[in-house]
């Protein structure tokens, strides 16, 4: 009788025992296959990361051999004494917020237009599209010599047709010039994005809504708008994701110029570090774009989790 | 307008065939507006190709020439000067990190969706979060690493370097088309007893393929026409289109035909394949949330 007992726990004992090393081995089969892609992320990502933090503390520049010195958080007092830092910072947030926004809402408009059935349609979509497949670093040729030269563009042309004086763009206005050829790459990505939610929207209450007589306006506003909803925010994150980047336009539209009008913070971290040789300030830049990167996401990305409801 | 179209006593009868349900005359209007507007946005590539078909003269000139005899004196020039290797080393780029990243991201939106690991919300947070981290904090670090390690202007290093920067994005990307997998369907093969790679190669590879094709062509348009990693990592050897275009712009002054005509080049094998697969396109970007 009690050996059968015994027997009986021991085996549900053992049966635990198995199910714990089961379950262990479970986990592993599940993570397994992530493992690859998190670990080369770490190593390529956030490894570099940690040498920034490092050499943010030192005072390096290639120029002076002699430097190469521990000096706290020296670099990082620099900064808020520079009234450049502040500005590439201003910059950056214009370029960002603008162009997301003028991308969006043209999106909107030419994804409206794209909703419709007419002649031609894939035609018009295919010629909208095609900005977001253009090189940046050809489109910035395209957009500050042939579009905004001063004296042959043909920007200043057609403003001419209307009796508006020449103007050079990139040196007068290099913001907006530079705006320009940013809401053309990204008006595309914000359309397409737009187009997918409009299409994704069922056509009965659209019908229902026409059929008791709400214009095309209410029907935009209270039906249609709120469904694009996770579109628009999802186009709005990636592209603020992106054009906060952006270097390849300012590099070639205006060399950050004049002075440093129209530098945004990853060309002024750039010409301290590639052209100034000035390592440690750069890497101290960078630390604090990336901190202030983090609190923006963590609020973006609490938006995104939102519509996007992610299931754990 | 609409009040119009509803109280004229049908005078459009005739043409009800090609008018549609919401009216015709407001319609054709928008048509003409949609028209103007599409090829006035995108008047600056006509342009482009216009101008790359020029001589030199007549690309720079005041007023603007539009009518002339089109040469290919241009494009031969570009070929000259050499575009060919930088073109060579931007396909190797592109088409093996592409490659990288959907061997990487497969199982690893896999593990994140159909057979979650514990704390999926984290992990995607910390593969998007990495995406936000702005590439100018790393460049030092990675461009000194790379010196020591002694792989500056290298392809190689590019290529590391394209697969992390599209990783997330495929991870993402594909994780939402593993969802729209019906879970009855891998029920089915589990009782069959199929295991993990027959299970992705059988089954959900075929179902996910049009996900896979529209993951491929965002990582593609982003690794071509990438061009901060290729400028400051590269010099010679490695260097990928972009600084090709860059390095005609500022070596021998500004020839703009000839500018125009390496930048029509650059961009058309990107240009070509988004155009190709528009559905894909949408389908990448929205995430999978259109069919």
């Amino acid at each position: 009788m009690s050996t059968l007992v015994e027997k009986q726990q021991l085996k549900r004992h053992e049966q635990d025992r198995a199910r714990a090393k089961g379950a262990k081995a479970e986990g592993w089969r599940r993570r397994g296959p992530l493992l690859p892609a998190l670990i080369f992320t770490i190593i390529v990502t956030q490894l570099p990361f940690l040498f920034t933090l490092w050499y943010s503390l030192q005072n390096w520049n290639l120029l002076r051999p002699d430097g190469d010195a521990f000096v706290g958080l020296s670099n990082y007092i620099d900064i808020f004494a520079d009234s450049t830092f502040r500005q590439a910072a201003l910059n950056s947030i214009i370029f960002t917020l603008g162009c997301v926004f003028a991308a969006m809402v043209l999106g909107i408009v030419f994804a409206l237009l794209l909703d419709r059935n007419f002649k031609g349609r894939g035609l018009v979509r295919t010629l909208l599209i095609t900005p977001f497949l253009i090189m940046p670093v050809a489109s910035a040729v395209l957009w500050s010599v042939s579009m905004l030269n001063p004296s042959y563009g043909l920007f200043n042309w057609i403003l001419g047709l209307f009796g508006i004086p020449a103007v050079d763009w990139t040196s007068s206005f290099p913001v907006i010039s530079i705006l320009m050829a940013l809401v053309w790459q990204w008006t595309p990505f914000m359309m397409l994005l737009v187009l997918a939610g409009l299409q994704a929207q069922p056509k009965d209450v659209l019908e229902a809504a026409q059929m008791d007589g709400a214009g095309w306006w209410k029907t935009f506003v209270s039906i249609t708008l709120p469904q694009l909803r996770r579109y628009i925010e999802l186009g709005v994150l990636l592209g603020a994701i992106y054009v906060v980047n952006t270097f390849d336009q300012i590099y070639l539209m205006t060399a950050g110029g004049p002075g440093t009008a129209s530098a945004n913070l990853p060309f002024y971290i750039y010409q301290r570090a590639f052209l100034g040789f000035d390592i440690g300030q750069a890497a101290a830049m960078g630390v604090i774009v990336v901190i202030a990167t983090i609190i923006i996401a963590t609020f973006a990305l609490r938006l995104i989790f939102r519509s996007f409801d992610v299931k754990d | 307008m609409a009040i119009d179209t509803a109280t004229a006593p049908a005078p459009a009868a005739g043409r009800s065939e090609k008018a549609p349900k919401r009216g015709g005359r407001p319609s054709s209007l928008l048509t003409v507006l949609t028209w103007i507007l599409a090829i006035g946005f995108f008047s600056p590539v006509i342009w482009m190709v216009m101008t790359s078909f020029k001589q030199e003269s007549a690309a720079a000139s005041n007023p603007p020439t539009f009518f002339f005899e089109p040469t290919l004196d241009q494009y031969r020039a570009v070929l000259e000067a050499g575009a060919g290797s930088y073109f060579l080393n931007s396909l190797i780029a592109t088409g093996v990190s592409t490659l990288l990243v959907i061997v990487l991201a497969v199982p690893a939106s896999y593990a994140l969706s159909i057979r979650p690991v514990k704390k999926t919300q984290d992990v995607l947070f910390f593969f998007i979060s990495t995406k936000m981290l702005p590439v100018v904090a790393v460049i030092m670090p990675i461009y000194v690493i790379a010196g020591q390690l002694k792989v500056l202007d290298n392809i190689w290093t590019l290529v590391v370097l394209y697969t992390a920067m599209n990783l997330p994005i495929a991870i993402w990307m594909m994780r939402s088309f593993f969802e729209e997998v019906p879970g009855e369907v891998l029920e089915a093969a589990q009782m069959d007893g199929a295991g993990l790679l027959k299970t992705l190669r059988t089954i959900l590879m075929p179902m996910v393929a049009p996900g896979l094709a529209a993951t491929a062509l965002i990582c593609v348009i982003f690794a071509w026409n990438e061009f901060f990693f290729a400028l400051n990592l590269t010099a010679a050897k490695a260097a990928t289109t972009p600084v090709f275009l860059v390095s005609q712009m500022t070596s021998e002054g500004l020839f703009l035909a000839k500018l125009s005509a390496a930048s029509v080049l650059a961009s058309l094998p990107v240009v070509l394949a988004g155009w190709i697969a528009q559905k894909q396109l949408v389908r990448g970007l929205s995430m999978g949330a259109v069919k």
